[in-house]
C-alpha cells in the first residue's frame, strides 16, 4: 500500500480547514526578520477589523508567538480533536501547549510528522483567516505547507538587508515555480530611506505591501498585548493589513 | 471486506475506545467490513550510540504521556537514550495509526 494511502491523517487535514477562507503562511528567508511579530500583530489587527482569525505557530523548535501574545494558562480543549483556545480573540495553536519550555529538537521527518499530527487533530472551525507563523528558511515546513494546503498563500517578511533578501529571492522563485500565490512582501526594521526592497519586489512582480520602521519600543511591549497594540510597529502592521485585504480582494500577483 | 489497522503503542491509544469510535463513524458501505487490529510496540533507536529500546508505559507521568498521545514527536522533549542519554533518537516503529491492508471483492 502506498505511504500516501496508508497515512490516514492526510485526508483529515482537508476536513479540518475546509471552513477556513484564507490560509496565509508568514514566511521569510532568514530568521530574525520579525515573522512572528508580524504574524501576531496581523492576527490581532484582523480580529479588531471584525474577522475570525486563527494563528498557528509552526516554528515548532523555536516558537515565540506564545511570548508575544502572553498566552498564560490557556490550554486547548479536547473534544473530538483539539480545539484551540481563544487568545485576545484569536484561535491559537502552538506546540508549546505540549512541549512547554522543553527543547524539542526535530529532524526533518519528525518535523513533518508533528506538523501533520497538529493539522490533523486541530479543529479550527469557521475562520476568515488562518495565519501560519512559519519557521525561517526554505525547508520542511515550506514544502509541507505547499503540499498539504494547496490553497495556501504566502506573505513574505524581510529586512532591508541584501543578505535577507538573497534568500527571499530564492523563496519567491520556488513559490512562483510551484504556482503558489504570494500576496506580497513586507519590509521590517527599516532604519533609513531606501528603495532597495521595493524596487526589487517590483522587478520580481511581487506586491510591496509596505515598510515598517525599526521600533525601539517594541521589545518592552512583548508579552503585553495592550502595550504591543500601541507601538509604532503595530501601527505599521495595521496599515499593511489594509493593503493585504485589498490585495486579497482583487487577487495578488 | 477485511480491513487491517495498525496501531502503534507510542500514543497510548485505547483500543476499545478506538473500536467504538470506528463502529460509530464508519460509513454505510463499510457496515459489513471486518476490522482486524495489530498493535505494534514502540521501538526507538539512538542516533548517537545505536541503542534500540522500547518505551515502558509506566516510565512517564500522565501529563507527559498525554502530550505524546497528541503529538508523538514531543517524545523528543521528554525521552532520552537509556544508554548514552542522548536526545537524538528516531522513532523506528510504533507511531500512529495506519491502514495495513484492505482485502475484499472488487
Amino acid at each position: 500500500m502506498s505511504s500516501e494511502l496508508k497515512d490516514v491523517r492526510l485526508s483529515v487535514i482537508d476536513e479540518r480547514i475546509k471552513n477556513v477562507k484564507h490560509v496565509i503562511a508568514v514566511s521569510s528567508g532568514k530568521g530574525g526578520v520579525g515573522k512572528s511579530l508580524v504574524a501576531s500583530a496581523l492576527s490581532l489587527t484582523l480580529v479588531r477589523r471584525g474577522y475570525r482569525v486563527g494563528l498557528f505557530d509552526l516554528d515548532l523548535t523555536s516558537p515565540s508567538t506564545h511570548i508575544i501574545l502572553d498566552v498564560g494558562e490557556s490550554r486547548p480543549i479536547e473534544d473530538r480533536g483539539i480545539v484551540p483556545p481563544k487568545i485576545h480573540g484569536i484561535s491559537y495553536m502552538s506546540i508549546t501547549y505540549y512541549s512547554e519550555d522543553k527543547p524539542t529538537p526535530l529532524r526533518g521527518i519528525d518535523f513533518s510528522n508533528a506538523l501533520i499530527e497538529l493539522m490533523a487533530i486541530t479543529r479550527w472551525g469557521d475562520l476568515d483567516f488562518l495565519i501560519v507563523d512559519m519557521p525561517p528558511g526554505i525547508s520542511d515546513a515550506t514544502l509541507d505547507i505547499i503540499r498539504l494546503i494547496k490553497r495556501s498563500k504566502f506573505l513574505i517578511v524581510t529586512t532591508p538587508s541584501k543578505l535577507a533578501f538573497e534568500t527571499v529571492k530564492k523563496l519567491i522563485k520556488l513559490l512562483s515555480d510551484l504556482r503558489v500565490e504570494i500576496i506580497g512582501i513586507v519590509e521590517n526594521m527599516k532604519i533609513k530611506e531606501s528603495n532597495f526592497i521595493k524596487s526589487n519586489a517590483d522587478k520580481l512582480g511581487i506586491k510591496y505591501l509596505g515598510g515598517i520602521e525599526f521600533d525601539e519600543g517594541l521589545e518592552d511591549a512583548l508579552g503585553d498585548v495592550e502595550k504591543f497594540s500601541k507601538t509604532e510597529f503595530f501601527r505599521g502592521v495595521w496599515k499593511i493589513a489594509g493593503e493585504l485585504l485589498r490585495a486579497l480582494a482583487f487577487g495578488a500577483q | 471486506m477485511e480491513i487491517g489497522v495498525g496501531i502503534g503503542e507510542l500514543q497510548d491509544i485505547d483500543l476499545e475506545i478506538f473500536k467504538f469510535a470506528l463502529m460509530q463513524l464508519r460509513p454505510d458501505y463499510l457496515k459489513d467490513a471486518v476490522f482486524k487490529f495489530k498493535i505494534v510496540k514502540t521501538r526507538l533507536r539512538c542516533r548517537v550510540c545505536g541503542h534500540e529500546w522500547s518505551r515502558r508505559k509506566d516510565e512517564l507521568d500522565e501529563g507527559v504521556r498525554e502530550a505524546i498521545h497528541f503529538i508523538p514527536e514531543i517524545s523528543h522533549a521528554y525521552l532520552r537514550c537509556p544508554r548514552c542519554g542522548s536526545i537524538d533518537f528516531d522513532i523506528i516503529e510504533g507511531r500512529g495509526v495506519w491502514l495495513e491492508y484492505v482485502r475484499g471483492k472488487r
